[in-house]
């Protein structure tokens, strides 16, 4: 089973989720997934987007008592 | 694919400093070089020690300082080190001002003039705050 970090950044604006993200990609193995608790809509569409366009892969986002959860693997 | 975006600010309000930081950061951290240039009233937030607090020329401004917005000079900060952007100081600025590379943040690169920015601006995007 791979690992599986998690990163609050509940109560950040916009691009503080998206920054945590990235800082804490840098940290993990390829392989690893991670996920990103955001209660910043703009976050929630915007990470997936970076995701995207940096090639990683969005596992899925959900929305639970309005905290987004984003969930990344890191593939490269 | 990596594209180059250049970013000139030069005014020092919180809202402009802030939109900026957010270009500069995002674009840095998705696959963009990014040179963000640093002139007139901007350019005195970047002093070494400065607060980072910035006048607000509306209402979203004076929300910026009150919710948690990441500030301006940490977005900066990551774009250079999570990304691969390069933030120069306006040489005219820095001799207007009076300020030598060390009174600066550690995380800005030496002094850059507008005809080396102009010709690195014509090699992709251009904003401007």
């Amino acid at each position: 089973m791979s690992k599986r970090r998690t990163i609050d950044a509940r109560g950040s604006f916009c691009p503080g989720p998206l920054m945590e993200l990235i800082a804490g990609m840098k940290m993990a193995e390829v392989g690893e997934e991670i996920e990103i608790l955001s209660t910043d809509k703009g976050s929630a569409s915007e990470i997936p987007e970076w995701i995207h366009k940096v090639k990683h892969e969005h596992v899925g986002t959900e929305e639970k008592d309005g905290v987004w959860h984003v969930l990344v693997k890191k593939t490269h | 694919m990596s594209n180059r975006i250049s970013i000139m600010v030069v005014s020092g309000s919180i809202e402009r400093l802030q939109m900026a930081a957010m270009v500069a950061s995002v674009g840095a951290v998705s696959g963009n070089e990014v040179t963000v240039f640093l002139s007139m009233n901007a350019l005195p937030a970047f002093k070494k020690g400065a607060s980072g607090a910035a006048p607000a020329e509306g209402v979203v401004g004076k929300l910026l300082s009150e919710k948690k917005a990441p500030p301006f000079k940490q977005l900066f900060e990551q774009a250079v080190e999570l990304g691969d952007a390069r933030i120069h100081p306006c040489s005219m600025a820095m001799d207007i001002l009076g300020y030598a590379q060390d009174d600066i943040e550690a995380y800005l690169a030496e002094p850059m003039g507008l005809t080396k920015f102009l010709d690195d601006a014509a090699a992709g995007q251009a904003w401007s705050f």
